[in-house]
């Protein structure tokens, strides 16, 4: 089979314990409220139809195009999954995709498959859908142009988030790691935005039905927007600061104390609530990263609640 | 293609393809765990942790060096972790230039990059090894039992079973494109090279809406057959994966043995 791995799937153990438990923690949450919400609104029948999305996925990479030099580009798909099949459903395909690419190819490790899925799913879906989420209702072109913007910063700000947890995880240094790993998604995320679009503008002819106004807005409200924007925002602004001064992002991680939370184990964010028998332990550096995964559960359920009331 | 195309589980009657799913899948998260609690440079334990993966290979009946033949795919993403090496923390051992860098090895960094290698090779032929004594469904359905969403274990579980039907689609659509881009030997198709890839990217685009759209008309076709079989949500299975006394002791085995790992690596 040519299935070929994209270079954005961490393995095992090039995470530290505390960054792969803390992503662990955020994309269960995430995974947590999508499954809620497409239970919602839709029940059973949305299962075997994501089931198949997911193997469309997962077969539509196999679809490669030549790029230069001999090598040859594949599809990633997130992009086109977020806007056709909506957020929610999105990060669930991806979620089965990125499982059985590691369980089954050991493309992506088992421990740290929660970054992998943050990185590819959860992002992706944010950034794609919310910025197309935005211009729903507004002409074609504009449309294909944003969903092309989507699919480019996607790829981006998965690269950017890949190389930001190998340097907190201590495994790479940020000034050597990140510009390579920009420099190549900035090419893949043009084939990939080629590709979208060229796949929405098909189904624009073949199914209008699945695109137009009303679709996209029942599969996610205008909170999507706000994240889409900001978090394009964090990518758009953090990369090329970055790539052109790495030491100075490194001195501010370290003035913050982000570098040691990563590196070793992270007793400063529980200072007060040392449990005596825990110590410098392995142990707490697992307590620290399930507490570290609960606060962002807990900001999530704040988030998501006041969403709701803001919609109701 | 074949229903089982993906699977990588080798068939062969051994202790390791007997033993519980669930414990498979345990036990490897905890060897993958594990490997990530030793320090750096606990090559001891290290190395005694490869033992026991040799001798896990040997109770597979796959042959000791089955999982170390194949475990040498995560090894591209080891580029990632070079960067290591010049690690400021630690002595410094040389001073290499390479244009406008100064790199700065430091055994440190060297320790550190040989850790994470050794690491991450060993977690990846513990997962090599589960998906080869373990079939696919049965794997799905032990994340079931260990408490993972159905919604999601259902939506692996679709996705593993029509991943060799799409894959037949998308070989059509590569045939299909291959047998209509007939180009005369030596002569480009198309002058311009930058247009050229333009239209090859959209020809993929297209090629994947009508896979999008097949597999979403398909989706339905699916959901309608499974209802008509009395379908209610909840995928079901013949293997009633019932904990023997056997499982217990093999868990309880291995739960010891990585304790003792660790009790190595910290001496």
């Amino acid at each position: 089979m040519h299935y070929s791995p994209a270079p954005l799937h961490i393995p095992d153990n090039f995470l530290s314990l505390f960054i792969a438990i803390l992503f662990w923690g955020i994309t269960a949450s995430a995974v947590g409220m999508a499954i809620s919400k497409t239970n919602k609104s839709l029940g059973e029948k949305q299962i075997p139809l994501m089931g198949v999305m997911a193997a469309f996925i997962f077969a539509a990479q196999m679809l490669n195009f030549p790029v230069a030099g001999g090598t040859s580009g594949h599809f990633l798909g997130g992009a086109l999954a977020a806007i056709v099949l909506g957020p929610w459903a999105a990060i669930l395909v991806m979620t089965a995709v990125i499982a059985v690419q590691g369980l089954l190819f050991q493309d992506g490790g088992l421990v740290v498959m929660g970054a992998n899925i943050f990185n590819m799913g959860v992002l992706t879906a944010v950034i794609s859908f919310g910025l197309y989420r935005s211009v729903i209702g507004k002409s074609k072109g504009l449309r294909l142009a944003v969903a092309g913007i989507g699919a480019w910063l996607s790829t981006i700000a998965a690269a950017l988030v890949t190389s930001l947890q190998l340097w907190l995880s201590g495994t790479s240094q940020l000034q050597i790691v990140l510009l390579p790993m920009l420099g190549v998604h900035v090419l893949i995320g043009i084939g990939e935005a080629i590709i979208t679009v060229a796949a929405l503008a098909f189904l624009e002819r073949t199914r209008p039905d699945l695109l137009n106004e009303k679709a996209t807005s029942e599969k996610g409200g205008r909170g999507w927007v706000v994240g889409g924007v900001l978090v394009s925002l964090v990518a758009v602004l953090l990369s090329p600061l970055a790539s052109s001064n790495p030491d100075g992002l490194e001195r501010v991680a370290e003035d913050m104390g982000f570098l040691h939370l990563g590196q070793s184990a992270p007793f400063q964010i529980l200072p007060d609530y040392t449990v005596p028998f825990l110590g410098q332990t392995p142990l707490s550096t697992i307590v620290a990263g399930a507490v570290g995964a609960l606060v962002v559960l807990g900001l999530m359920i704040v988030i998501g609640q006041s969403l709701r009331k803001r919609n109701a | 293609m074949h229903a089982d195309a993906f699977d990588r589980f080798h068939e062969t009657e051994s202790r390791l393809h007997r033993l519980d799913p669930r414990v498979k899948v345990v036990v490897t998260v905890l060897f993958i765990l594990s490997n990530a609690l030793l320090p750096d440079g606990a090559w001891a334990a290290l190395g005694l942790a490869w033992i026991i993966l040799l001798w896990a290979n040997q109770l597979s009946n796959l042959g000791v060096d089955f999982s170390f033949r194949r475990s040498f795919v995560a090894l591209p993403f080891a580029l990632a972790a070079v960067s290591a090496i010049f690690s400021p923390l630690g002595n410094q051992l040389a001073e290499w230039h390479v244009g406008p860098l100064v790199l700065i090895p430091t055994d440190y960094g060297l320790i550190k990059f040989a850790s994470i290698l050794v690491r991450s090779w060993l977690s990846v032929q513990a997962a090599i090894l589960l998906v080869s004594t373990t079939r696919f469904p049965d794997m799905i359905h032990a994340f079931e039992h260990l408490r993972v969403p159905a919604t999601l274990t259902t939506i692996v579980a679709f996705l593993y079973r029509y991943l060799f039907v799409l894959t037949d689609e998308v070989m059509r659509l590569l045939r299909a494109r291959k047998s209509r881009s007939a180009a005369a030997p030596g002569h480009r198709p198309c002058r311009d090279v930058a247009m050229q890839r333009l239209y090859m990217a959209r020809v993929t685009g297209n090629m994947a809406g009508q896979l999008f759209l097949r597999s979403y008309d398909r989706s339905d076709r699916i959901y309608n057959a499974m209802l008509a079989r009395g379908y209610t949500g909840q995928l079901r299975t013949l293997n009633a994966h019932v904990m023997k006394s056997s499982d217990w002791r093999f868990a309880a085995l291995s739960a010891l043995l990585i304790l003792f790992l660790q009790l190595i690596g910290r001496l």
